[in-house]
This record gives structure tokens, C-alpha cells and sequence, in this order.
């Protein structure tokens, strides 16, 4: 009780006042609360003495390996050693700057469609015309680039490549099979029914053994397809099929009278869905659609079962080095950090969308 | 607009059937369902060409045959000289058991901090806030391969293993913890829980029922507990409370007597444990939101203690939201327990994966482990719509 009466108190008085009671409210509220604030004090003390003095105290900044052998913390002279290993991959290393070039246009690419007012038409086409260029200057074979085969695509570089790629084949393939699910025509529908339950039921790594194992088998004598477009086709299919089913939450939520409206006012299908239903379905499932694509991403790391040399390969790859055998902590943290990065920044924005459509439709 | 409402004779036919609904439907559906019957069709030939000039093999037939391979853990009877179709029951026990613990434990620790981030406690919340974004936000895939690592190459050997706990063994030949030592008793005190929850469900039903006829309130909750624990302790008892542990200890080159996680499961249960509660204690936090405060002023209002507000009012209403998307997660542990193939935890799709390797026969063996995965969705999914019917509102 007593903490209402001082909430309602007008907020004034010095800075330390006021810190002392939001201090009372939150965290001495009473004698349970004082006890678990005093235990989250000690857990925390604890995960943070272990982490700082490991990664910064004990830790040896230096980039020769020689200063590690007396640190006995982290060595990040490791980290300094591979990190063109594992932002590239093996791709040849006079021609480093095409790899960084591709990240740079994906993930520009990336933060320019994150923001409102690019979101036209015309983002889809340059998005097509960016893969073209993407590719090209990875692969070569153009304006005197030397070509340069996919196997050796590798590190962060190709974990972008299948993320964003996979994420924006992946849009488009689910709304068409979350209308489909929704259609009134019985054999489309079948269709679209089959292929979403039989890949939400399985695991990536079974779509993905199937792309790399079974898929030759499919095709006829003499023709193959690379393998990393195999991998690629079936996390865009396995991702579709989850977005498709949050695609048709969104529509279904879409009271019935919008639908009718349409109807009455004589626009035909096309127009009915991407002009009424779309712009308001979409808008409800933006964070499902979010968590996806971080899943997506984070997916991406399962390529590694089938020898496609993403980030998560090239650090596997790295802490197999004998010269660095004692340094798999500091490898595994540092990509540990870069994936988070990208999906901490995702759910970020996820939210932040979220508020922006909410607060811009609100009436 | 549709020339399908115009009466008018002068239309062609052929341009009215055109834009005629069900006509241009009909021509839809076929033209779908032909393509992928074709594409089916396509494929199915090429397969059936390539294995032929391949020599392979096709049908089950190699499930008969000897697989002459081993398998490092098993729960049930396993040697190389048995034959394929076993090696793959063996890998099905073997993600069974690693998806069942993880489920128990996950729920348990998703529980706890899906709680801990509605706490008043500011800092409470932090933590579990913290959590849930650090392990959420990066690849389960990676965690696995970390946690392996850290046993493997991390952990000391067996000489100088690590004993948090006396009788509990941390090396990298994995975890060893003491067990109760064989006893007659123990399968007695199995069946006594067995029979204490039997008999705590039907006591449920009868407070139940008396509290429809009478309106007296019957402690069935803890009565019934007290059940659950009370018969086994019982048995226990009648059979002279034997106390003897099987305590791991070093004896040559290994560890004798307790009970051995190897370092494959220990990593995998690890890693698929942590990052599935990330998931739960998100879906018990939004249900736990998801009950409107006022439900609570309105029991405390019509004078209901507070143990009774949240057994009565507030967990029902919570547990509605909660079990579908919690089922979903536990779907999500059981498919992500494949990555077990990473780490070299024999699990379904390891085995089924040297099985290929051995026969050459893909198309079966990833038919075998798909045809797995999906009825246990399948089974699950039937499961759950049979649940939300039960538990839907009934609006009067």
C-alpha cells in the first residue's frame, strides 16, 4: 500500500531522492522482494566476474600469439588471426575485397528496405537487380573478375547470402501458398495444404539431406544443380511454409466484412487481396513474420551438415587448426556475438515497426 | 465489368465462357494439379533411371540385413550384428529420449523465468529478460557445437575430473552421477506412483463431484500430492527402506558403478534445454498477460483467497493460451534434436544417415526418418485440435 501513496506523489526533489525510491518500489518492496534482489545481486556478481575477467581482465589483446601463453583468460589474438577466415571463407585472398563488397550491397540493401519510405514497387526490382549484381561479383567471370566456383563461397559472407536470398524468395513463395490454402478451389487448395504440413512436420536438416542427397537422384543423367542453390531452394521452401501459416493468421483475422466490401464495391481477386486484405493482414502479423526471418537466419547454420562452408563451418574449420587447438571459446563466442547481432538488431526492429504501423494507423 | 451478367446475344460464347468463374477455376485446378502430377511424374522417372544405371537398390528389403556398425549408446539391445531395420528403432529410442528429458526440463526452466519476467522485482526481470535474449539469438546449431566442445576438449580427463558435488563426475568422457543400487524394492516403489496418481485422479474426480452436488470444497490438490508421494514412501518403507548407492568411482582406466551421460547427450540435452526455454518462458509469459487484471479485482472481490484466484480464475485462463503454442515448442525440440547428427549423438537421422551411406539407398532412408518426424507431428497436431475443442469457450 505504501508504495501507491508514494507513486502518486508528484516526481520532484533531488535525483538521489527519487532514485532511492524507485529503488523502494522495485526492489524492496518487501521482505520476499529484498531477499531476491540480494540473490539476483550475487548471480549476477558472479556471471559478470567469471565473464570480465575472461574476456577482459585475464585476456591478452595482443595480436602474437607468444603474449597468450601467460594470459589465463581469453586470447584474442586468435580472433585477429582468423577473422578474414571467417568473414570469407576460403574465397581466394587477393580478391577479399568481392566478398566484402557483396556484405556491404546485402546489407545496405537490408537497412534501405527497413525503412518506410523506400517500400514501393520498384524496392522488388532493385532488390533483383542487387542479387544479379551480388552474384556476379562473387562469382566472376565478368568484366575481367576472375571466376571464382560457389564452393569457395564461404564464412559470414555466405551465411548473408543465404539469409537474405532466403528471406526475400521466401516472402513471396509463402503468400502464395498461404492464398492458395485459403483458395475456394478444392485442388489448390489440396496442393497448398500438402506441401505446408509436410514441411513444417519435418526438420531443416531431413529438407536439407534431401537437397543434397536424394535431389541428384531426381534430376536426369548429366544435368546437376550447384549445391548451394540446392541448399538454398530448401530453406526457402522449409521457411515458406512456416510464413505461409502466419500469412494465413493474419488473414484470417480480417473481419469478414472487409472481404464483402470489396466484393461490393466490384474489385476483382488480384485487387481484392494485395489493395484490401494484404495492407491490414500483413500489418497484424509483423512480429511472427520477424521471428521468422531471425529464425531463418539462425537457420542458415545447419548448412554446415551438409559441407556448405558458412560461418559456423569456417569457425568449425578454424578450431580444428592445431596451432590454435586451446582457443575454441574464443572462436565460438566471437560468431556467438555476430549472430546475435543480426537477430537482436531484427527482433529491435521487429518492435519498432510494430509501434510505428500501430501508432500511424491508430485514429 | 463481367460480360458473365450480360444478357445480350451479340457476345462470343467462346469470350463469356472465358470469363465465366467456375470455367476459369476448373482450368486453374488443372493446370496446377497437372503440373505437379507431371513434375511428379518427371522425377519419379528420373529416379527410377538413374538407380537402375547406378545399381542401386530400391525397397525396404535392407532393413532385414545385417548393419555391421555400432552405435555408441543405445536403450535398447543393440550390436553390430543386428540388422538395419534395429540400428533405426535404436535411433528413434535415442531422440525419444533426449526429446522427452528436454521437454521436462525445459518446461520446468522455461516456467520459472516465463515467471521471473513478469516479476515486480526489476531485477529479477532483468535476468530473465537477459536470458531469454542471449540464448534465443543465436543458433541452437552453434550452442550444441559449443557445449560439445567445452566437454570435449574443455573438461578435464578422467583422472582429474571435476566433482562439483561428491559422487558426481564432470570429465570429458561425460557426466557420471550416483544412482540407487539394484533393489527388488525400487520396481515396487515405481508401481506405488503409478498407483498414488491413479488414485489421486479419481480422488480429483470425486472432489469435483461433490463440490457440484454440495458446493463444500474438497483440498484435492494437496491431498492428492500427498498421495502421489505417500504410497511409494510407503512401499519403500515395507521393504526395509534400503538406502545403498552405486557411487561412480575410478577404477583403472574408466569410471565404475553409477549412472554415465555421454558427452554427445550431455551436449545435446545441454543445448537443445537452454535455447527451448527461451521459447516457453516467452509462451508463459504471454500467457500470464494474457488474463485481464480485472479477473483478479473481481475473485478478490467476491472474496476468494488468493491461492484459490490463481487455481481457480487465473491458471485456467492462462493455461488456454499457453498449451498450443507450448505443444508447438515442444514439436520444435523434438525436430531440432536432429542436429544430434553434428555432434555424433546416434540419434534417428545419424542413424538413418550411416544407413544411406552404407546401402546408398537415400530415397528410403530419408522417406524412413520424414515418414517418422511426420506422424509425430501429425499425432501431435490431431492432439491438439482435440484439445482446443475440449477447452474453447463455451458462450451461452
Amino acid at each position: 500500500m505504501t508504495e501507491n501513496t508514494n507513486r502518486a506523489r508528484p516526481i520532484s526533489g533531488p535525483v538521489l531522492n527519487r532514485s532511492l525510491r524507485w529503488m523502494r518500489d522495485n526492489l524492496f518492496s518487501s521482505p520476499i522482494n529484498t531477499v531476491i534482489t540480494l540473490l539476483c545481486v550475487y548471480i549476477i556478481w558472479n556471471v559478470l566476474d567469471v565473464i570480465v575477467s575472461w574476456a577482459v581482465l585475464n585476456a591478452s589483446f595482443g595480436a602474437a600469439k607468444e603474449a597468450c601463453e601467460a594470459a589465463t583468460g581469453a586470447c584474442w589474438a586468435y580472433v585477429h588471426d582468423m577473422w578474414r577466415f571467417l568473414l570469407f571463407g576460403t574465397f581466394p585472398a587477393d580478391q577479399h575485397w568481392r566478398p566484402l563488397l557483396a556484405m556491404v550491397m546485402l546489407t545496405s540493401g537490408m537497412l534501405l528496405s527497413m525503412n518506410r519510405r523506400f517500400w514501393s514497387p520498384w524496392l522488388a526490382v532493385a532488390w533483383i537487380v542487387g542479387f544479379i549484381a551480388v552474384y556476379f561479383v562473387l562469382r566472376g567471370g565478368v568484366l575481367g573478375l576472375s571466376p571464382v566456383r560457389t564452393a569457395q563461397w564461404g564464412g559470414l559472407t555466405l551465411t548473408l547470402v543465404l539469409a537474405v536470398v532466403g528471406i526475400a524468395f521466401a516472402a513471396p513463395l509463402a503468400l502464395l501458398l498461404a492464398l492458395g490454402r485459403r483458395s475456394e478451389m478444392p485442388l489448390i487448395k489440396v496442393v497448398c495444404i500438402v506441401v505446408i504440413e509436410v514441411f513444417r512436420g519435418v526438420p531443416l536438416i531431413s529438407v536439407l539431406f534431401m537437397a543434397s542427397v536424394m535431389f541428384p537422384l531426381f534430376l536426369p543423367e548429366g544435368v546437376s544443380i550447384d549445391v548451394l542453390l540446392r541448399a538454398q531452394i530448401g530453406i526457402i521452401i522449409f521457411q515458406a511454409a512456416y510464413l505461409a501459416e502466419v500469412f494465413r493468421g493474419g488473414m484470417q483475422a480480417i473481419p469478414k466484412g472487409q472481404y464483402e466490401a470489396a466484393d461490393s464495391l466490384g474489385l476483382n481477386y488480384w485487387q481484392k487481396t494485395f489493395k484490401i486484405i494484404l495492407p491490414q493482414a500483413l500489418r497484424l502479423v509483423i512480429p511472427p513474420t520477424m521471428s521468422t526471418f531471425i529464425s531463418l537466419f539462425k537457420d542458415t547454420s545447419l548448412v554446415v551438415i551438409i559441407g556448405l562452408f558458412d560461418l559456423l563451418a569456417a569457425t568449425r574449420a578454424a578450431v580444428n587448426d592445431p596451432m590454435w587447438r586451446q582457443q575454441f571459446i574464443e572462436a565460438y563466442v566471437f560468431i556467438a556475438l555476430i549472430y546475435f547481432c543480426f537477430c537482436f538488431f531484427m527482433s529491435r526492429y521487429s518492435a519498432y515497426l510494430d509501434n510505428d504501423l500501430k501508432k500511424s494507423t491508430s485514429h | 465489368m463481367s460480360p458473365k451478367h450480360s444478357k445480350s446475344n451479340d457476345v462470343n460464347p467462346i469470350l463469356t465462357l472465358l470469363y465465366d468463374k467456375t470455367f476459369r477455376s476448373v482450368v486453374y485446378q488443372i493446370l496446377v494439379f497437372g503440373g505437379v502430377f507431371l513434375l511428379g511424374w518427371y522425377l519419379v522417372g528420373n529416379t527410377m533411371a538413374n538407380l537402375e544405371s547406378q545399381n542401386i537398390a530400391t525397397g525396404f528389403g535392407f532393413l532385414e540385413r545385417e548393419a555391421a556398425f555400432g552405435i555408441s549408446e543405445s536403450v535398447i539391445a543393440y550390436s553390430p550384428e543386428s540388422n538395419y531395420g534395429r540400428a533405426l528403432l535404436v535411433g528413434i529410442t535415442n531422440t525419444l529420449k533426449v526429446a522427452s528429458i528436454g521437454i521436462i526440463l525445459a518446461t520446468i526452466l522455461g516456467t520459472l523465468i516465463g515467471i521471473a519476467t513478469v516479476s515486480k522485482n526489476w531485477l529479477l526481470r532483468f535476468i530473465g529478460v537477459t536470458y531469454i535474449e542471449t540464448f534465443r539469438n543465436i543458433p541452437v546449431l552453434l550452442q550444441l557445437i559449443f557445449w560439445y566442445a567445452i566437454i570435449n576438449r574443455g573438461l578435464p580427463n578422467i583422472r582429474s575430473a571435476l566433482s562439483p558435488i561428491e559422487g558426481v563426475y564432470l570429465s570429458n568422457r561425460g557426466l557420471y552421477i550416483p544412482v540407487m543400487a539394484d533393489h527388488p524394492a525400487w520396481t515396487w516403489v515405481g508401481a506405488g506412483f503409478i498407483v498414488g496418481i491413479i488414485g489421486a485422479i479419481i480422488l480429483r474426480k470425486w472432489s469435483l463431484k461433490r463440490l457440484e452436488a454440495t458446493g463444500h470444497i474438497f483440498p484435492h490438490l494437496s491431498v492428492g500430492l500427498g498421495i502421489v508421494v505417500a504410497v511409494p514412501f510407503l512401499v519403500w518403507l515395507v521393504f526395509g527402506a534400503p538406502t545403498e548407492m552405486n557411487v561412480p568411482a575410478i577404477q583403472g582406466f574408466n569410471f565404475q558403478g553409477g549412472a554415465r551421460m555421454s558427452p554427445e547427450f550431455t551436449a545435446l540435452l545441454l543445448g537443445l534445454t537452454l535455447y527451448t526455454t527461451t521459447y516457453i518462458a516467452e509462451v508463459v509469459r504471454s500467457g500470464i498477460q494474457s488474463v485481464p487484471h480485472g479477473q483478479t479485482e473481481a475473485a478478490t472481490s467476491l472474496g476468494l483467497r488468493s491461492t484459490w484466484i490463481m487455481r481457480l480464475i487465473v491458471l485456467p485462463q492462462a493455461l488456454r493460451v499457453i498449451i498450443p503454442p507450448l505443444t508447438n515448442q515442444y514439436l520444435n525440440l523434438t525436430k531440432n534434436s536432429s542436429l544430434a547428427v553434428a555432434i555424433g549423438y546416434p540419434d534417428l537421422v545419424s542413424v538413418s544417415n550411416t544407413t544411406m551411406n552404407q546401402t546408398g539407398q537415400a530415397v528410403e532412408g530419408v522417406a524412413i526418418f520424414m515418414t517418422v518426424y511426420l506422424s509425430i507431428s501429425l499425432l501431435v497436431s490431431f492432439f491438439m485440435n482435440w484439445y482446443n475443442k475440449r477447452m474453447s469457450l463455451v458462450e451461452r
